[in-house]
């Protein structure tokens, strides 16, 4: 299991950061979550970290939702099995590593922490993610990013693997998305199609190469500043640490990034 | 005034859902019990309210393999006898029963359910296939007797279904005591009916069954289509009309699988434009063809007939359906979670691209159905630590 790696919500400032879980022996408790319904199993996850626990490792977790939902404290949690549709939803703080893959709706309107899944995730991950970050080592579903929004320094960020299904950043109004596909090559296209459908703010990085019939007619290409390379340097490094892979081989890119072209697109399209 | 309309009290003949489907088959047709499918469709209970589950298996009756078995709902002794003896008229019986069941705290005023193993009379059929005959009077019991339903009439496979949980229909029915190669579950969330033992899902016609998630945007259109074919919509749930096109499409009009999906979840015409000419020319034809049998709206299906399981998603992926192969066993779910339930040990999962069908043949191994996913533009591959 690889070390965990912090990265709690540095919005703007990627300085800030701090470890997490001091791992000593009466912080760490172990919970079983064969056969417990969401609602028993999130109810017991609070009162653990009310009563103080700093690492939770849950075993056995068969589809349970909105784990980690309402902890606003910063407790590292494991999950091992396969955790339910919107995890960390409204998550404000914790620490969730899935040691395997998560289903839909992971970060839903997440407002703070870090979720690192070492394996994909579903659909609409990070859904109206609001800050924190999530961390996903292989391939993510449709429309992740969907709403994902910022508001002044406080800013979410997702950065993915391997590559990502249609729509991704649909209706993108802030954050960053990085996806790195590591499975291309440096000169190989993206699969993804429709990518920034309805953006109107945030950004996206995407590694290897995009055709340009495959973005949304909302977005355009950008060429990468100074400012986009050290935060893609950034987050690579984190990327690279968290899962044990080269980044440097990743960080050759080459990189395209994707901004909105315009603030409001649909502005217009009820005035005539 | 009838049945579905007692039961179904606000006449709704389109029903928002939020469900839960799995199905999986062995594709060497080695049978097994219902225990795998009751656990992973009940694992999915915040994707059903109890207002609606059931199953569908396939070789379950090797006994009578040749027959149509025909699975009847009626409302009262009364409304069975008189179907009971429409069907002898009709049909060589040649054996029928009750279904077995037991009583189960939470099922309320179960129907009467019964089985007949039958034979058309050819006599009868004047014209018709043996299967348009059992389509013609399926429909004709189904739209004219008001309390009395076939919800399932193929050969060698049962559709069992009502209301309530799955868990509570499992143990009504029994099925853990049937054993199938292929097994399919639904969970039901109507969420502005009351949801009646017609609505439940799956839903059958000859050995076709249909389980679905979403909502048939084109339900008015698609209806229309499939009434000049003689079918008739009558269990008040937009879910029907998938059964009767895929009847249409796949037996009638003897389409493949592929062409099916690319009907019913036809390519965008953005997406027409990009093809290399020959697929072009077939794609365009069969949207020019069969234009009203698209099914518009947020979708998760999966549809089965003897020896075939398909998974389909609507284009742009609005309702989820992932597949996952162990051995030479597919599985559909709309959960990773309730998959590694039904099969701990799967070697392979991945998320389908919208549109793109996820099919299971008895007697082909099941890795094709992941390297035809994988051709697909985008599939995404879910692996596992």
């Amino acid at each position: 299991m690889p070390e965990p790696i912090v990265m709690q919500a540095a919005p703007g400032s990627f300085s800030r950061s701090e470890t997490l879980g001091a791992q000593t022996a009466q912080g760490l408790v172990e919970l079983d979550a064969r056969g417990s319904h969401y609602r028993e199993l999130n109810q017991k996850l609070y009162e653990l970290v009310q009563r103080g626990a700093e690492r939770i490792v849950l075993q056995g977790v068969a589809g349970q939702r909105y784990l980690g939902t309402n902890l606003r404290k910063q407790v590292h949690i494991t999950i091992n099995g396969v955790p339910g549709n919107d995890l960390g939803a409204f998550m404000d703080g914790p620490f969730i590593e899935v040691l395997g893959s998560a289903q839909d709706g992971c970060g839903n309107t997440m407002n703070g922490g870090t979720i690192v899944i070492h394996g994909s995730a579903g659909d609409i991950l990070g859904y109206s993610m609001r800050g924190g970050k999530i961390l996903v080592r292989d391939n993510v579903g449709y429309r992740v990013g969907i709403h994902m929004k910022e508001y002044e320094s406080v800013r979410p960020v997702i950065v993915i693997g391997g590559t990502a299904q249609h729509f991704l950043g649909e209706y993108m109004s802030g954050g960053v998305l990085i996806v790195l596909a590591s499975q291309l090559g440096p000169d190989e296209y993206h699969p993804t199609r429709y990518v920034g459908t309805g953006m109107h703010g945030g950004v996206i990085y995407l590694r290897g190469r995009i055709e340009s019939a495959y973005l949304g007619k909302e977005v355009g290409q950008a060429p990468l500043t100074a400012e986009d390379e050290w935060l893609l340097q950034h987050h690579i490094q984190e990327f690279a640490q968290c899962f044990q892979t080269d980044a440097e081989y990743l960080l050759r890119g080459p990189f395209v990034k994707l901004v909105p072209l315009t603030r409001r697109p649909y502005g217009q399209l009820y005035a005539y | 005034m009838g049945w579905a309309r007692v039961e179904n009290r606000y006449h709704d003949d389109k029903v928002y859902d939020a469900c839960g489907l799995f199905g999986f088959m062995d594709t060497t047709g080695t049978r097994q019990g219902g225990e795998r499918i009751v656990a992973a469709i009940t694992n999915m209970r915040e994707r059903g309210n109890g207002l609606g589950a059931g199953f569908a298996a396939y070789g379950i009756y090797p006994d009578f393999a040749e027959h149509y078995a025909f699975h009847v709902m009626c409302r009262n002794e009364q409304a069975r006898s008189e179907l009971d003896s429409y069907l002898r008229k009709r049909f060589a019986v040649v054996h029928d029963e009750p279904i077995p069941y037991r009583h189960v705290h939470g099922i309320i005023d179960p129907p009467v359910l019964w089985r007949y193993f039958l034979l058309p009379q050819s006599a009868q059929m004047v014209g018709r296939s043996e299967e348009d005959y059992i389509v013609h009077q399926v429909m004709t019991i189904n739209s004219q007797m008001e309390e009395a339903f076939v919800f399932s009439s193929g050969k060698n496979m049962g559709i069992f279904k009502g209301v309530g949980h799955p868990e509570q229909i499992a143990e009504f029915y029994n099925i853990c005591d049937y054993r199938a190669y292929l097994w399919m579950a639904h969970t039901r969330f109507p969420t502005n009916t009351p949801g009646w033992w017609g609505g439940a899902h799956p839903f059958g016609l000859l050995d076709w069954s249909v389980v679905h998630n979403g909502e048939i945007s084109s339900y008015g259109v698609n209806r229309r289509y499939l009434e000049m074919y003689g079918y008739l919509c009558t269990m008040r749930t937009d879910t029907e009309v998938l059964a009767y096109a895929a009847d249409l499409l796949m037996r009638r009009h003897a389409l493949s699988a592929e062409l099916a999906a690319a009907v019913f979840a036809s390519p965008l015409w953005g997406e027409l434009e990009h093809m290399p000419e020959d697929k072009r020319r077939i794609y365009r034809a069969l949207r020019q063809t069969y234009g009203p049998l698209l099914m518009n709206g947020p979708f998760a299906i999966i549809i089965a007939r003897n020896g075939e399981m398909i998974g389909l998603g609507d284009r742009v992926r609005l309702r989820p359906l992932i597949a996952g192969i162990k051995g030479n066993t597919l599985y559909i779910s709309s959960e990773l979670s309730a998959m590694y339930l039904a099969e701990p040990g799967l070697e392979h999962t991945w998320i389908p691209q919208g549109g793109q069908a996820i099919i299971g043949r008895l007697g082909e191994p099941a890795k094709l159905a992941r390297e035809h996913a994988l051709q697909a533009a985008c599939a995404t591959e879910l692996n596992y630590a």
